[in-house]
């Protein structure tokens, strides 16, 4: 296989945005166009999950295209649940990779906000087993609810643990011009006031309001391309050096143990050996922080701390702006926003965005190795992607 | 024979026991006064509320015009039996709600009005309304109306609001909605918070002058789009059916 390179980026607020689905999508592929200076697209995969149901658009790609004057360039859809961001990305690589196509433009893109927050729950509730777990009203709330419960019981996490996180990535959003939460939450005010159970009432406890992502709109995009354009351009170079995707059962409850996120582990460990590296090589990540939990847990399963002390790494201020292993500088899924289709690429947005050193105020000094986790299903199928800055 | 014609204008207003400041912590960690104000800082608010006549979003363009006709009419004596209370953060307005007394026993609920969104400001105020209506002014009964399909999932929904509607609400003639003290009672726990007294530094601040709100609301960027979300009918149809099932039931 040939080198990956990423040679342009581009992104939208995350936020309700009043723009056709098309059009989400084509303004940060022009971003990223412009970012590296390439037009010649010969390949566009666009990610997207609910653009049929919610927004009565089909063919997207095929939109995107003809949006941004591409045509005769291939297009292509995906979708992948919550991991269709980076299972773009993958496909994209594969393009690459495979010495098919030297530039290939992938971009993410959702409009969940056209509909209301009910409307939205159930959409992405689609995701779930539809005869073993939806039809009997299971959500994605109901489902991280019940695996924090677990997660509780066995490794001593607290809400407290959650809202540390909650804390931390909302205010790392606002640093993040791009996020969709840019409001400030303190511990103080969504847990200890008397006024905390009302700020901050539960949704499906133990999880309260500030333990879930938002409902956003977005879009996200990067352009990957071959070693030879990436030497071409006047761009950092930042390499795609490892993806890792697996899978586990569609029903939770076929899990020997629930707490266990197989799919994240193996993914976690396929992207490090593509890369050649070990988790403790990594200086930031982005991972999948739908509710506050996953955070905790997949900092453990990719790697980073062992088993059940995610929480304890993060007590100790580990995964910090200013820690030893900034986690969701961005503001992750919960401050930054988790627009579903773009969110893998908003993800690798964000660590290209630092490793090239242009992370502004919330950059993590002297970033080299960065890593996304882009959580699908509710972790039956997940995808990894390791980014090293070459130069 | 000479007239006063100013006082046959003028509405003779009862008396209404004043409403006690009170304070709560937000998600923030802010600490946010709501207080009652009297007419000469009516036209300190009105300044902050006209920007909004103009945004196009949520209905705070039809909200704010009726909120500012309302205190204004309040401020220069043409609204009988107004109040208004106003909710700061560092002096900041946060929030306006207003109301009026009908009856001795019966409440008319007006506007809220949040011009700095999130963090549960809007909802902190109309709990904090309609405790006056209840707690202090006595009212058994709160007539309320809804103008934007968020003000209907906070009040409608969240209270379980009671139907009213051989009533014509005094906002637009519209069928009315009640909160009734037993309603009222059973919101208590969750939706109605906040703290007495204001510790006095932190009523001093709010007394010194209300501020402009450092992030209000503004138009949307595509007008068109912004009306197409904006009716929002499956949501709250949806949302006022399942609740409707959940009366019928019990």
């Amino acid at each position: 296989m040939r080198d990956v390179y990423v040679a342009g980026i581009g992104i939208t607020s995350f936020t309700r945005l009043e723009y056709p689905l098309a059009e989400i999508a084509a303004f940060p592929s022009m971003l990223a166009m412009q970012d590296s200076g390439l037009t010649d697209i010969e390949q566009v995969y666009v990610a997207n999950m609910g653009g049929p149901r919610v927004n009565h658009q089909t063919a997207l790609a095929s939109a995107v295209v003809d949006s941004l004057s591409l045509t005769p360039a291939g297009a292509a859809a995906i979708e992948n649940g919550p991991a269709s961001g980076s299972a773009a990305i993958k496909e994209g690589f594969l393009a690459v990779a495979s010495g098919m196509h030297d530039i290939v433009l992938v971009t993410g893109a959702e409009r969940m906000r056209e509909v209301n927050n009910l409307e939205a729950t159930d959409f992405i509730a689609t995701l779930t087993h539809p005869l073993a777990e939806y039809i009997y009203g299971v959500t994605l709330p109901s489902h991280a609810a019940m695996f924090t419960r677990l997660y509780m019981e066995q490794y001593g996490v607290t809400e407290r643990h959650l809202a540390m996180v909650s804390v931390k990535n909302q205010n790392n959003a606002m640093l993040n011009e791009f996020a969709h939460l840019h409001q400030p939450i303190t511990i103080e005010g969504i847990l200890d006031s008397p006024e905390a159970m009302t700020n901050n009432p539960y949704i499906a406890e133990p999880l309260r309001f500030f333990d879930a992502c938002p409902v956003s709109d977005g879009g996200a995009a990067v352009i990957l391309v071959s070693e030879k354009v990436a030497k071409s351009i006047d761009r950092p170079l930042i390499k795609l050096a490892g993806i890792g995707q697996a899978t586990d059962s569609h029903a939770v409850h076929e899990r020997e143990n629930p707490t266990d996120l197989l799919a994240v582990r193996r993914a976690a460990e396929l992207s490090f050996g593509m890369a050649g590296l070990e988790p403790s090589d990594v200086d930031v990540a982005e991972l999948h922080d739908a509710f506050t939990i996953l955070e905790i847990a997949e900092s453990e399963e990719v790697g980073f701390f062992p088993k059940g002390e995610g929480h304890i790494a993060l007590e100790k201020g580990e995964t910090a702006l200013d820690g030893r292993l900034p986690i969701n500088p961005s503001g992750g899924l919960k401050g930054k926003g988790h627009p579903v289709g773009a969110t893998g690429v908003g993800q690798a947005h964000e660590i290209v965005h630092q490793l090239r050193g242009e992370a502004g105020e919330r950059q993590v000094a002297d970033a080299k190795v960065g890593f996304t986790c882009n959580f699908g299903g509710f972790g039956n199928n997940v995808i990894c992607l390791t980014f090293v800055r070459e130069d | 024979m000479s007239v006063d014609l100013e006082k046959i204008l003028r509405p003779v207003d009862h008396p209404m026991t004043p409403f006690p400041a009170k304070y709560m912590t937000l998600a923030s960690g802010e600490e946010m006064v709501i207080r009652q104000v009297d007419r000469d800082e009516i036209p300190d608010i009105l300044q902050y509320v006209e920007p909004l006549v103009h945004v196009e979003r949520d209905f705070y363009d039809v909200v704010a015009a009726r909120l500012y006709s309302e205190i204004l009419a309040y401020s220069r004596s043409r609204y009988q039996d107004q109040y208004v209370l106003v909710a700061q953060v560092d002096g900041e307005i946060a929030a306006v709600v207003n109301g009026r007394q009908v009856t001795p026993k019966l409440g008319m609920s007006l506007h809220t009005v949040a011009l700095r969104r999130g963090l549960r400001i809007g909802a902190h105020a109309f709990a904090t309304k309609m405790e006056y209506h209840m707690d202090v002014l006595g009212h058994d009964e709160v007539l309320i109306v809804a103008e934007s399909p968020i003000g209907f999932r906070r009040w409608m929904i969240e209270y379980q609001l009671e139907k009213r509607f051989d009533t014509p609400h005094e906002l637009g003639g519209v069928p009315s909605w009640s909160l009734t003290r037993e309603l009222f009672d059973r919101a208590r726990d969750t939706l109605v918070v906040g703290r007495r007294p204001v510790p006095d530094e932190l009523l001093a601040k709010a007394r010194a002058g209300i501020l402009p709100p450092s992030d209000p609301p503004t138009p949307p960027a595509d007008l068109l789009a912004a009306t197409r979300s904006m009716y929002d009918s499956t949501g709250t149809a949806l949302m006022s059916q399942r609740w409707q099932q959940e009366v019928d039931n019990a």
